[in-house]
This record gives C-alpha cells, structure tokens and sequence, in this order.
C-alpha cells in the first residue's frame, strides 16, 4: 500500500507551462469598485449613453446582493475593493491588419501556440485574442463578413452593431440573475460577440482565446453568440493565466440564442492557472453561461473541459422554450493538488418535446474537490420532455473527493427523466495490469483518463480533442506514476 | 531463461512461498498444480512485480539479468508476460488502442519508432485468426462486457501481440467451456517455440490434455513437493492430492 501511495504523490505534483507574464505598457483603473469605476470603463470605451445606464443599473443592483455562500467551494471572502477593473495595453496605433500588433503580445501567442497569423497552425479557425480587458484582434473578420457572420469583439459590437446588442444583451443572462452577473454587467471590458445570419452555416470554427496578464486585475468578459434561424456556428474559447500566489478573479457571462432551427456549438477548454502544489494562488473562475434555444428545432450544445482554475464555478445551462428544442452539456472537470470545481448545468424544459442531455465527468486528483451539481427542471407546459444525464466520478488516490448533486423539478407528468450516476477509482488492479502490458504509470493513467473522457472528447472538433487529451495528462502529470 | 533459487516472499507479513525453486529453460512447457492457497498465484504474481508482494529472501534471474530489480512495466518490456486470472476492465480504451499502447511502448523500449498503421493491422489480424477473435471485437472497450471466455481468448490474443519470452498462465482455464478452453489451449500451442518459456498455472488436469507439458510441479504450502512428467497430472486427477501430502508430510508442516 505504501507504494500505491507513493505512486499516486509522485502524479500528483504538475507544471504549468503558460505561467509566464507579457511585459507590455497598460493602462488601468484605478483600484477598487465605485461608480466612478464603471464610468470609466463605459468612457474608455465610448460607449452610448444606453449602455452606461445599463451598466450603473447593474451596478445599484450588485450593490443590494450578498457573496453567495451555497456552492460546495471554500475561499476567503472576495474584496472586491482590491481589484483593478480594467487592464489594457497603453498605445497606441490603430489596429489594422496583423502586422500592427504589438510584437510582445504577438511573442505571447506564440507562446501559448496559438500564433496570431491567418494561414498557419489555426487555418480554418477564426480568432479573436483578448487580454486583460481588451480584444486585441480578430482573425478572418472580414472573409465572414462576406457572408454576413459578424465576428468581432463586444466593444466593436456595440459600435457597429449598436442594435443587435441592444436586442439581445443581458436577455438570457439579466444582470440580476446572480451576485457575479450583475458584477460582470456593471464592470465587463470585452470579450467575443458573433451574429449568423439566416440560413448561414459558418464555414469556419469560431474561437476566441482568453488571456489574463495584468497583476491585481480580474477580467470580466461578456460573450454573445446569436444563430438566427436555420443557421450553425460552432465556437470554442481556450484560457490561460500567468502564475502568481495571488488570487485572480474571473466572472465572465455568456449568451447564446438559437431561433428557429438554428444550431450553436460552444466548446470550452479552460486552462486558467491553478495554483501551486500547496494550493497558493489560481484563479478563480466564476462564470455565467447560458444558453436560450428560443426558436423550434433549436439545439445549444456545451462542451467543456475544465482542466485549470483554483476554483471553478459554474453552470452552462440551456433554456429550451422552443418546441423540440435540444439541449446538451458535456464535461469533463479535472482538479488536482488543491483545486475545487463546483460544476455541472442547468436544463430548462419549457417547451414541447424538448430534449436535453447530460454527461459529466469529473475526475479529481490529490487534495482537490470535485462536485457535479445539476438541475433539470421540466415545466407544466413541457409535454413530452425528456432528459437523460450520467455523471461519473473517477477518484486518483484517497485524499479528494467527489460529490454529485442532483435536482429534479417535474411539474408535467409526460416527462421522462434519467438518471445515472457511477463513482469508480483508478486502483491499484487497473495500473497493475497496464504495467503488466508494458504501461508506465504515467501512460496507463493517461489512456485510462481518456478512456474515461471518451464521450466528451468526441464532441470536440478534432484539432481541440487532440489538444484536450495533452492537457488533461498534463494536468494529472504526477498524479499518478 | 528463467531461474528461481530459494525465494521467500510473503503478503501482509504472511509468508507464502518458502525457499522456492524453479528452472525453466527457453522452450519448455511447466505445469503447477496444487490445492487452493498453496502460493500458486502468489507466485504468478511475484513473477510479474505485483507491489503488495514482499520479497523477503531468495533471487530469480530472468534471462541471465536479475528479474527483481525490474519495475512491472520494465518486467513486461523485456518479456514477461502474465495471463491474467480476472482480467480488469478500462472503459472507452478499445482493444485495438490498448494493444497499439502496448506494443509501442515495448518498442521504444528498444529503440523503436512507433509501430506504422499499416503493420500494426496486419499483426493484429495474424494474432487475431489466432486465438479466433473477431474484428468486432477489438473496437470494444477492453474487456468491458466481455463474457469469461472472451476476457481469457482476450489475454492470450495480446500474449500473441506482446511476443513474450516467459507466458505465465494464471489459472487461464477455470470458468471455460470446452469449446473456451480448446481455442485457448490451441493459441498457446502456436505460440510455443524454441525460444519461449511456459508457466501454466492450473488446478485441473483437463488443460493438460491439450496443452501438454514438458515438467509436472505440485505445489503445496509455498514450495514444489514434486515434480514429474506429464503423467503425474494423470494421477493428480485420478487421486487428488492426499498421497502427496502423506509424502511430504514432514516437509509441508515445517
């Protein structure tokens, strides 16, 4: 048993190969959170007038609400005093092609492999690059464009697409829906938004990839994806964190509406920092995700892969109105050392013959905690509604825990629920019998992993999936072998 | 090929098997038999570097190298290769991607690239007509839903795979059907060659039939009592092992 135990401390230590910091000249507010804050972003940004009654309303609101306490995460009470709201690049030209970015930022997405160039490694996806508080570029904006796919940062959005944000902000997502939401409607910088038009099926994927540079700063971005009828987008946003022994923040919201027939894929693969070893440090990944399938025949289908963050917390969930609308939500929630993740979705079945699935697994490692929590709720309008979830747990070593919660709301006797729910550990039995193939311990627990992953991975675009399958190894690097 | 002089091992300061010995050279077929809990599969895996097994004295030279100073993984590598008693199942790993896993890392553990695409196909349908898999097969999670004659086919159909220079058998043929059993005992005789050791492990004469070994051992109370032809399972199965006991009664209660 002691070289079980052994085993597993050695998996259990892991690097974290995106610490780095940009050294580049920014701007930011000053510290801490007032009206004044908010002002100054809505400022710094132009913004119409519409928008900073928006963001003060959100504002008084936040101020009338508590810091939740119900979720199964623990940390010291958030002061939100010692913040710095906005972090961007002091410059500057204007950007206008590639070439005009900063070369110290372009280094940095080198870095992070995911080069700022139109042809190379990421031909056939188009990115926007957001760091700290600022988009910093869009690729392919206007190739989309011809085909009338908007695909720009929010800020641009509400310059030139002043009226589809105005239609759409904050209807999925309202600014009281919760204590981060609201603080995220009052103080958010940037962040993605994409429109496809009718009958548009975006020939590209979409991706935006999330940055966070500046010490002290939280980063609070807003995503609004919307598929007019009949139309498809498939979207994946990737993040990562210098390491620092402070807590960062990060409360973003995300919208998503489907019309009629329209599809929208969103795919996640968060790589936030996690800490040390000891637990100092990480960021702390608060994020509002939902997603309206407003229109019949609509489908909004998550995927994510959270392998980083000191905390995550969150619930992309869906909200299917529409009749034989189709939700889904597939997870894969890694914690190691000290990391806790409170994870899981929400499916609301209002219309007819809607449909939604869950699949979530978590796999915890080391010291760390790892809850599912999730809610399917069937109204009395929703005849014939149907969910099927199954959430796994998958234990490496005897000092985390998983936990599973589960909520069932059903107010339409039609309704037809299933539930499925399965704990298992990598044991010795297992690693004994790969090493007797040959295996290291490193190998056998990383194809275990993926075994165990296989579902959700599946739903990942190829290039993504690859990506995923590294990352968790090297999330569990140590753990095991 | 493979040599045990007086090895003592014990399990959670038990011991189990008491000066134990054993030579097998390249080539021959071995045979253990013996009474539930005589150290049988204790010895299966010490063989093959199972953590919870304690040495406590003795030595075991694998191809002229000392076998003990191996991790499971390297024993594997150089050729050890054990036939699991109750193989373990690892959902969403298929088959095919578990072997590929296998034969890679055996590879690069002599300097070898990967295995290319086209050669591994090949292998796997030689090795496949062997222990008569089918293709079907080899795309489904490893042993996940597999009936006890599948797990077994499965273990030696990556015995086929892996090449190995010693195949230790741990009770390969309990809870097999004739029919299990026959296919089983015939994959194991194609793979028998000049170079390959057997260690069969077995209560029952029946696999003896098909599989016939060079050396007959019986085991009891952690040690070989005695050792024959493949007569001596003949008469194990006609009149069990009470005789041997009388024998040996003095050495066994030691």
């Amino acid at each position: 048993m002691a070289e079980n135990d052994k085993i597993i401390d050695e998996v259990t230590t892991n690097d974290y190969k995106y610490g780095f910091v940009t050294n580049i000249e920014q701007e930011f507010a000053l510290k801490g959170l007032t009206e004044d804050t908010v002002r100054f972003i809505s400022a710094k940004k132009n913004e119409p007038e519409w928008l900073l009654d928006w963001r003060l309303k959100a504002f008084s609101t936040w101020l009338k609400m508590e810091q939740p306490q119900w979720q199964n995460v623990h940390f010291p009470k958030i002061d939100f005093q010692s913040i710095i709201y906005y972090a961007a690049q002091k410059k500057k030209k204007k950007i206008e092609s590639l070439d005009d970015v900063d070369p110290e930022i372009r280094a940095t997405y080198d870095k992070l492999g995911i080069p700022i160039q139109e042809q190379k490694i990421l031909a056939g996806v188009a990115v926007d690059y957001v760091m700290d508080s600022e988009s910093v570029i869009t690729t392919f904006r206007e190739s989309l464009k011809e085909k009338g796919i908007v695909f720009c940062s929010i800020s641009e959005a509400v310059k030139e697409y002043p009226g589809l944000v105005q239609q759409y902000l904050g209807t999925v997502v309202p600014a009281r829906d919760n204590y981060y939401s609201a603080l995220n409607s009052a103080v958010f910088s940037d962040g993605s938004f994409v429109y496809i038009p009718k009958g548009v099926r975006c020939p590209m994927e979409l991706s935006t990839y999330f940055r966070i540079n500046a010490e002290n700063t939280g980063q609070f971005e807003r995503t609004l994806i919307i598929a007019d009828e009949g139309s498809y987008v498939s979207y994946l946003e990737g993040c990562t964190a210098p390491m620092r022994d402070e807590n960062q923040l990060h409360a973003a919201v995300v919208e998503l509406i489907t019309h009629d027939n329209a599809e929208i894929k969103y795919s996640t693969v968060q790589n936030w920092y996690p800490g040390n070893k000891e637990g100092i440090g990480g960021i702390y990944n608060f994020v509002t995700k939902r997603g309206l399938c407003k229109g019949a025949n609509s489908k909004i289908s998550w995927t994510q892969v959270e392998t980083g963050s000191a905390i995550t917390w969150k619930y992309p969930s869906c909200i299917l109105k529409g009749d034989n609308s189709i939700g889904e939500f597939y997870s894969v929630a890694v914690t190691n050392n000290y990391q806790q993740a409170d994870t899981g979705t929400k499916m609301i079945h209002i219309g007819k013959n809607t449909r939604s699935r869950i699949v979530s697994k978590g796999i915890s490692a080391g010291k760390s905690n790892n809850s599912y929590r999730g809610l399917v709720q069937i109204h009395k309008t929703a005849d014939n509604a149907y969910n099927s979830s199954q959430c796994d747990s998958l234990l490496i070593g005897d000092k985390c825990g998983a936990h599973t919660f589960p909520y069932l709301e059903i107010k339409n006797k039609s309704g037809k629920v299933e539930h499925e729910a399965t704990t298992s550990k990598i044991g010795e039995d297992l690693l004994f019998y790969c090493n007797q193939r040959g295996l290291s311990n490193e190998e056998a627990v990383s194809m275990i992993i993926n075994g165990y992953c296989k579902e959700v991975f599946k739903q990942l675009p190829m290039e993504f999936a690859v990506e995923a399958q590294k990352l968790l190894s090297i999330s569990l690097e140590g753990s095991v072998g | 090929m493979l040599s045990i002089k007086n090895l003592n091992v014990a399990i959670n300061g038990k011991q189990i098997l008491k000066d134990f010995n054993l030579e097998i050279k390249a080539g021959e077929v071995h045979a253990i038999m013996g009474p539930n809990g005589t150290g049988k599969s204790t010895l299966a895996s010490t063989l093959a570097g199972r953590a919870e097994y304690e040495i406590l004295s003795g030595e075991v030279t694998f191809k002229g190298k000392n076998l003990l100073e191996w991790s499971p993984d390297e024993r594997a590598r150089e050729g050890v290769f054990l036939a699991f008693q109750y193989p373990v199942e690892i959902p969403g790993v298929s088959v095919t991607n578990f072997m590929k896993a296998a034969v890679n890392a055996k590879r690069k553990h002599y300097g070898l690239d990967p295995i290319e695409a086209k050669d591994f196909l090949k292998l796997m349908k030689e090795k496949m007509d062997l222990v008569e898999i089918k293709k079907e097969m080899t795309s489904r999670s490893l042993n996940e839903g597999f009936s006890g004659g599948e797990k077994k086919r499965n273990e030696i159909f990556q015995m086929a795979m892996l090449d190995p220079t010693l195949c230790i058998l741990d009770e390969t043929d309990s809870g097999l059907d004739i029919d299990a059993l026959r296919i089983v005992a015939n994959g194991v005789n194609k793979l028998k060659n000049k170079d390959r050791g057997f260690l069969i492990i077995t209560h029952y004469q029946r696999l003896l039939n098909y599989i016939v070994p060079d050396v007959v051992h019986v085991m009891f109370g952690g040690r070989i009592v005695k050792s024959g032809g493949k007569e001596l399972a003949l008469k194990l199965e006609e009149q069990g092992y009470d005789w041997i006991k009388e024998e040996n009664s003095e050495l066994i209660n030691q």
